[in-house]
């Protein structure tokens, strides 16, 4: 929107009025407190009393990239990030093409509150419960006769994939409604079939939506440390590599140097997505 | 587009077969009866309106002719095969959307080419075939643009290129001019005729606006709650109107019946007779030979430019719209309030259905 130049003073004065606490939000606690993340990835910690000092050094980054540990975290996590984000994707698709398009307006409703009602339970909880069912001696072992893969990455898959579902679905659901019956009825006269239409049109049309549920799906499951420690096992992500250094270690330097990682993957994903028009559909 | 007029001969062995048939077709939605037994023929060739108020079920019919709805009785023929459980994939019949439903990732050309596309068509002919039509609706140059760069006049030329392109027996039409404005309407309905007769298949349009059906249209078939109340030609149901419902639908009339159309008609009745066949004189003035009169108070002058509307209370009761040609330069004779004498000839008198055939038992509005 264009604020015409010819605007009055006053005008002026109260638009400044409108937008200035949160531009204060925004710049001061919002990306202040992600500047001090990338200075502080740059001081030293005391040997002896592990206090911060602010005295520079390159060695926290100089860590990420040669210590083999953090890059095989780093890999470790992006390919979870990314196989939470195909999972979701997968069962998202063929579930919202159903809600949007074949499902009665009742039926609608009851999938729409099925999708987000578990929003409203505890994080903790529902990864509690997937470590229920995935224990050797749970329900899922019970069923496939002792054959569940147990705790470990594929687990932590898994349990982030059922955490962040709605976040794909919901968008993928509003992708789909937009696109006119009119579409696919003038794709079926012209002479496609059915599968024709899905392919020519409509997921053309629904790829921004996809891509936009992604980016929540992509860079929720980059930033969590919660689901791993409760289904992984001995799975380290980044999240709690992190958690560990600013915990464990002491080592806040390390630990915000570590952040960038995960910082630097979103932004680079977020570039990605943009080319195909998913930020017009957040 | 000399190829498409020569394949269509090829393609017509046998002109007796109706393009489009129609037969005790009808479609409920729920409780609602959207169309109630509609028996219609379009010839090939036809440039066929389907005319009538909104709900009055003709879009329905276009839409279970291209497919897209399944007639709840009855039976569809297009070329004489009974095309009732056809997919609209499989029917020679194309639509050009009332929204033109053009896909919006795709560029003009590509939206064109879409149904030489998805037939598999080779890439040589595509670009020659949507090329020529793009030219056929004078569109040459903005295939590279996307549909939203582009006018409603010109989207809904692109709607038609595209429809065109695939060379079907039929071509329906929703509401075609229906979202442009005046002057491009009427600009479209003279290109659409002359696209009609340049590519000599069947168009077949839906419209609510009866001046649209009247001057685009060969023949018509007016629908009120569902059914067909009058097949014909466009002249033919002007002049000659059927019930009372086609009477005050198509054109304007004064529908006159009970103490009123025994007065003025001189038997009982329903009548209808149109404003422009009705001829107003001052007071005193006597009718020339073979009309019938009657006298009444002018209630209301509406100068429209080119006619002026006069409503005057007649004596016998009822009011009668008259409309005049405005032909000569001085002011209307005749003011409000003023005594004056109808006139009209007696031929011009439509005796009409006091009805429609059977309403329907439900309500389909």
């Amino acid at each position: 929107m264009s604020v015409p130049s010819t605007a009055r003073p006053g005008a002026r004065l109260r638009l400044a009025a409108l937008l200035g606490p949160p531009m204060v939000w925004l710049v001061v606690a919002y990306l202040g407190s992600m500047a001090v993340l990338l200075v502080s990835a740059f001081w030293s910690t005391n040997t002896f009393t592990g206090a911060v000092v602010p005295v520079y050094t390159s060695g926290n980054l100089l860590a990420l990239v040669t210590d083999p540990l953090y890059r095989d975290v780093t890999l470790r996590t992006l390919l979870v990030a990314l196989g939470v984000t195909v999972l979701d994707a997968a069962v998202a698709v063929p579930m919202a093409l159903y809600m949007s398009r074949v499902a009665s307006p009742r039926a609608r409703v009851a999938l729409v509150v099925a999708v987000t009602t578990p929003l409203w339970a505890s994080y903790l909880v529902k990864a509690y419960a997937w470590r229920v069912l995935l224990s050797p001696t749970g329900p899922i072992a019970w069923l496939t006769g002792g054959h569940s893969s147990g705790y470990g990455i594929g687990a932590v898959v898994v349990t982030l994939a059922y955490l962040w579902l709605p976040y794909m679905v919901l968008p993928v659901f509003a992708g789909f409604d937009r696109v006119p019956d009119s579409l696919l009825e003038a794709s079926a006269d012209l002479g496609a079939p059915m599968r024709t239409t899905l392919r020519r049109i409509v997921a053309p049309l629904v790829l921004p939506a996809v891509a936009a549920g992604s980016i929540f799906t992509f860079s929720l499951s980059l930033g969590d440390y919660i689901a791993v420690t409760i289904v992984g096992g001995k799975t380290q992500m980044l999240g709690n590599v992190i958690y560990g250094q600013l915990i464990t270690a002491n080592d806040q330097p390390l630990a915000a140097a570590l952040s960038l990682v995960p910082l630097a993957a979103i932004v680079i994903y977020l570039l990605a997505m943009r080319r195909t028009g998913a930020l017009e559909n957040v | 587009m000399a190829q498409v007029a020569a394949r269509r001969d090829v393609r017509d062995a046998d002109p007796a077969t109706p393009g489009i048939a129609l037969e005790g077709v009808r479609k409920t939605f729920g409780s609602v009866v959207a169309v109630d037994r509609v028996d219609l023929e379009i010839a090939d060739g036809e440039l066929f309106a389907m005319l009538g108020p909104s709900g009055s079920g003709k879009t329905t019919v276009l839409r279970m002719i291209a497919g897209f709805e399944q007639p709840t009785e009855g039976r569809i023929r297009l070329a004489g095969i009974d095309s009732t459980d056809l997919p609209p994939h499989r029917r020679d019949v194309n639509t050009v959307f009332q929204d033109y439903a053009l896909f919006p990732h795709l560029s003009v050309q590509q939206n064109v080419e879409y149904g030489l596309t998805v037939r598999g068509i080779g890439r040589a002919e595509r670009i020659r075939r949507a090329g020529e039509a793009l030219d056929m609706v004078r569109l040459a140059g903005v295939g590279a643009r996307r549909p939203d760069e582009l006018s409603g006049g010109q989207r809904q030329r692109v709607a038609l290129a595209r429809a065109l392109v695939v060379r079907p027996r039929v071509l329906l039409l929703d509401e075609p001019l229906g979202a442009l404005d005046l002057k491009l309407r009427e600009q479209m309905q003279v290109e659409l005729k002359a696209i009609q007769r340049e590519v000599g298949i069947t168009f077949v349009f839906v419209t609510h606006d009866q001046d649209e059906a009247l001057t685009l249209c060969d023949r018509l078939a007016v629908f009120n709650a569902g059914r067909i109340e009058q097949v014909g030609a466009a002249a033919d149901v002007y002049e000659r109107p059927q019930t009372r419902f086609v009477a005050g639908f198509v054109g304007t009339s004064n529908v006159l019946d009970g103490a009123a159309a025994a007065a003025l008609v001189g038997r009982p009745g329903v009548f209808g007779i149109r404003p422009e066949k009705l001829e107003v004189l001052p007071a005193g003035t006597a009718a020339g030979g073979g009309l019938r009169s009657t006298e009444g108070t002018v209630a209301e002058v509406v100068y429209a430019g080119s006619t002026t509307r006069l409503i005057v209370d007649t004596d016998a009761g009822a009011a009668l719209s008259v409309v005049q040609l405005n032909a000569d330069t001085g002011p209307a004779a005749l003011r409000r309030g003023d005594r004056a004498v109808v006139a009209w000839h007696p031929e011009s008198v439509r005796t009409l259905e006091s009805a429609s055939p059977t309403p329907p038992p439900e309500g389909s509005a």
